[in-house]
């Protein structure tokens, strides 16, 4: 936590800063129902070999980050402001095919089902020669043997026989390990995950999460991992962005939100954790209601509708929207409440519970 | 996979056999049903001042007094090893396969056949190479600039391309390209590719744009809809996250997917072509398989409908034989099943 992240974003860029600075990014999609606001000034940022865990409900904009960040949201449907600085660079200003020239290279990324985000077609290893054929000039062979040889790092037994395999012949963790495989192929400084293990057996999202930890360290590169489990952050983050209804609402290092969370959404988040070790009926205590739709935000603080804290606020809630505030050693929270009585209500009231 | 093919050619001889018992049916059964009696059948095939005893003389010959099982068996034997036919004056052999003898003109069928299916093939073949290309592409121009000024031009013609029917392109092509422009040749004339390839395009040029219209209009329907689909699919996204050209993400992972289902009514459409196109064979004076049928039909001359129409099954039946094989090298994951 080295930058200062601004809410507003209008800090001027460092000349040296993180290999990836997201300031104030904004997405917002005209659509015949009204202008949907799925990112709504968003600011992080992330070094090479740190991760950053991005954490939300369904519809809470962390998809649309990482596709703004890549590139690749639907042109001309999007409207984006904001600055994303990869390297230095403006992603938003640079024109398209200098983003793609990127993708794959400079930043690649991780899906969620890897069967319907590999071809069925092709084999897993005419994909990573794909891959790595747009961006080195090598000749097939050459990136047959580099493809044989992600296979074999990524962990995939047999790789000189499975190469020629196609993705409907593998195992859901075989798939997302060939798709890995795929992602690294280039030795990409940014590695974006999203919802790397939501499609897959529970006992192979261990696996799954340990292979990006370990090649994390062994490329040295940027790993921001979207989710919406708590637990896959927990064993991978650096730091966590916490999001929701488009923007971040706590922001800090892992080890803080995870051990003094200060807004309610987060405490709700790990209530949802289901606890075997308590009674049958305090399990699961889910946040109650729905988030809201981001055409009809709810005017002041967008989690308040469904906050059991709002009377603390004095009725700032309902008529101001929460800043991303630093609370003290780069833990941002974007909360009416005073920061002393977060921190009693967090001690006394939430903790005991969970 | 040999024990596939194998069983599908199978299936396919019993298909025929289906097919055959169907259309000898329809020609020779439902008119006895309709109350005609084996005299009425040969009074077709005697001149117009016979007698009474002659004409059932001639149907004794042509065996209409007999069962119409009996008169199958007799047709079908001719496919697999030949048959005498019995033409008062003469005996004429039809060797096999006999599809059968035409009872007007005296003489077996399949050398009409044969003679004839050089035209529909030209026809089919050179209609296809035009209409896939247009239509795929079209579709897949559609698709991407959907809700263009293009995208709406596009499937507009399109809609008049699959509703208007093709004697009525025909003769409007025909009108004007030919008659009125001389840009085309005005019809009825046909070359072998082996004379004159120059003037055997020339030749069927129109026919094959007329009828080309029609379907690279249902096609380009096709495609759009399929290029759509495939578009938003994951690995599209996958393909530009790994930085591909946008080019090589349409063509070779966004068509790709798009082109397996087109891929069976092609079959279909192409096996039903080189059967017969008789609309465009009609309107055009092309005389190729389409119009020997409408001849046939016109002349009261049932074996040769019944030629044509085996001779189209076969066709449709292949086809999709074929079709169903490049499934496999199309999409790996049938090849396993």
């Amino acid at each position: 936590m080295t930058a200062t992240v601004s809410a507003t974003g209008s800090a001027p860029a460092p000349q040296r800063g993180p290999f990836l600075d997201v300031q104030d990014l904004k997405v917002h999609f005209p659509t015949d129902d009204g202008l949907v606001k799925s990112v709504d000034g968003l600011s992080f940022h992330v070094e090479r070999g740190r991760t950053l865990g991005i954490v939300g409900e369904s519809g809470s904009g962390k998809s649309v980050t990482s596709m703004s960040v890549m590139g690749l949201h639907k042109e001309g449907g999007a409207r984006l402001s904001g600055r994303i600085l990869l390297d230095g660079q403006d992603l938003l200003e640079a024109n398209p095919e200098e983003v793609r020239l990127l993708r794959g290279k400079k930043m690649a990324m991780i899906f969620q089902d890897p069967l319907s985000a590999m071809h069925p077609y092709y084999t897993v290893g005419n994909q990573i020669i794909e891959a790595y054929r747009v961006h080195n000039r090598v000749t097939e062979k050459q990136a047959r043997e580099h493809a044989i040889e992600m296979l074999h790092r990524v962990g995939i037994p047999e790789p000189r026989n499975r190469v020629d395999a196609y993705p409907h012949q593998f195992s859901g963790g075989m798939r997302q390990r060939a798709m890995i495989a795929m992602a690294l192929s280039c030795d990409p400084d940014l590695l974006i995950a999203d919802e790397p293990t939501t499609a897959l057996d529970v006992t192979v999202q261990a696996q799954i999460l340990d292979l990006i930890r370990d090649l994390q360290r062994e490329f040295h590169s940027a790993v921001i991992i979207i989710t919406h489990d708590l637990g896959v952050v927990a064993e991978t983050a650096d730091d966590i962005m916490v999001m929701y209804a488009g923007r971040g609402v706590e922001y800090g290092a892992a080890e803080d939100i995870f051990n003094e969370p200060q807004h309610p959404y987060t405490w709700g988040l790990l209530g949802s954790m289901p606890r075997l070790d308590r009674e049958r009926s305090e399990r699961l205590q889910p946040i109650k209601g729905t988030p809201p739709s981001l055409i009809d935000v709810p005017v002041g603080c967008a989690f308040r509708p469904r906050c059991t804290f709002e009377h603390n606020t004095g009725g700032r809630a309902r008529t101001e929207r929460p800043d991303l505030m630093d609370s003290g050693h780069g833990h941002f929270v974007a909360c009416h409440m005073r920061q002393e009585q977060r921190e009693q209500l967090w001690r006394d009231e939430i903790q005991p519970k969970l | 996979m040999f024990a596939y093919l194998v069983r599908r050619l199978i299936a396919t001889v019993g298909l025929l056999i289906v097919v055959s018992i169907i259309t000898f049916s329809i020609f020779f059964l439902i008119p006895r049903w309709a109350g005609a009696s084996a005299d009425t059948l040969a009074s077709r095939y005697v001149g117009r001042t016979a007698t009474a005893a002659t004409v059932h003389a001639t149907a004794e010959r042509l065996g209409f007094t007999d069962p119409v099982y009996v008169q199958y068996g007799r047709w079908a034997k001719g496919v697999v090893v030949g048959e005498d036919y019995d033409m008062g004056a003469s005996v004429v052999h039809c060797p096999a396969p006999c599809l059968g003898f035409s009872f007007a003109r005296q003489e077996p069928v399949l050398p009409d056949l044969i003679d004839r299916a050089p035209v529909t093939f030209s026809l089919a073949i050179g209609a296809a190479v035009i209409w896939v290309i247009m239509g795929v592409s079209v579709g897949v121009l559609s698709a991407l600039r959907r809700g263009s000024f293009f995208d709406r031009l596009a499937m507009t013609v399109a809609l008049a391309g699959v509703s208007l029917p093709i004697f009525w392109t025909g003769l409007i092509a025909l009108t004007f390209f030919s008659y009125k422009w001389g840009l085309t040749a005005v019809g009825g004339a046909y070359t072998p590719i082996t004379e004159n390839p120059g003037r055997w395009a020339y030749d069927l040029l129109l026919p094959w744009i007329t009828l080309a219209f029609l379907f690279s209009a249902q096609y380009a329907r096709l495609t759009r809809a399929g290029m759509l689909e495939t578009m938003g699919e994951d690995y599209i996204r996958t393909a530009r996250a790994k930085g591909l050209r946008e080019r090589t993400v349409v063509v070779k992972h966004g068509l790709r997917g798009a082109l397996t289902p087109l891929l069976t009514i092609f079959g279909l459409d192409f096996g039903l072509l080189i059967g017969g196109a008789v609309l465009t064979e009609s309107a055009f004076g092309l005389n190729g398989l389409g119009k020997y049928a409408v001849d046939g039909i016109h002349a009261n001359d049932l074996p040769k409908i019944l030629g044509v129409t085996l001779v189209a099954a076969l066709f449709v039946v292949i086809a999709n034989l074929v079709v169903d094989l490049l499934y496999a090298v199309v999409d790996p994951r049938v090849r396993n099943k």
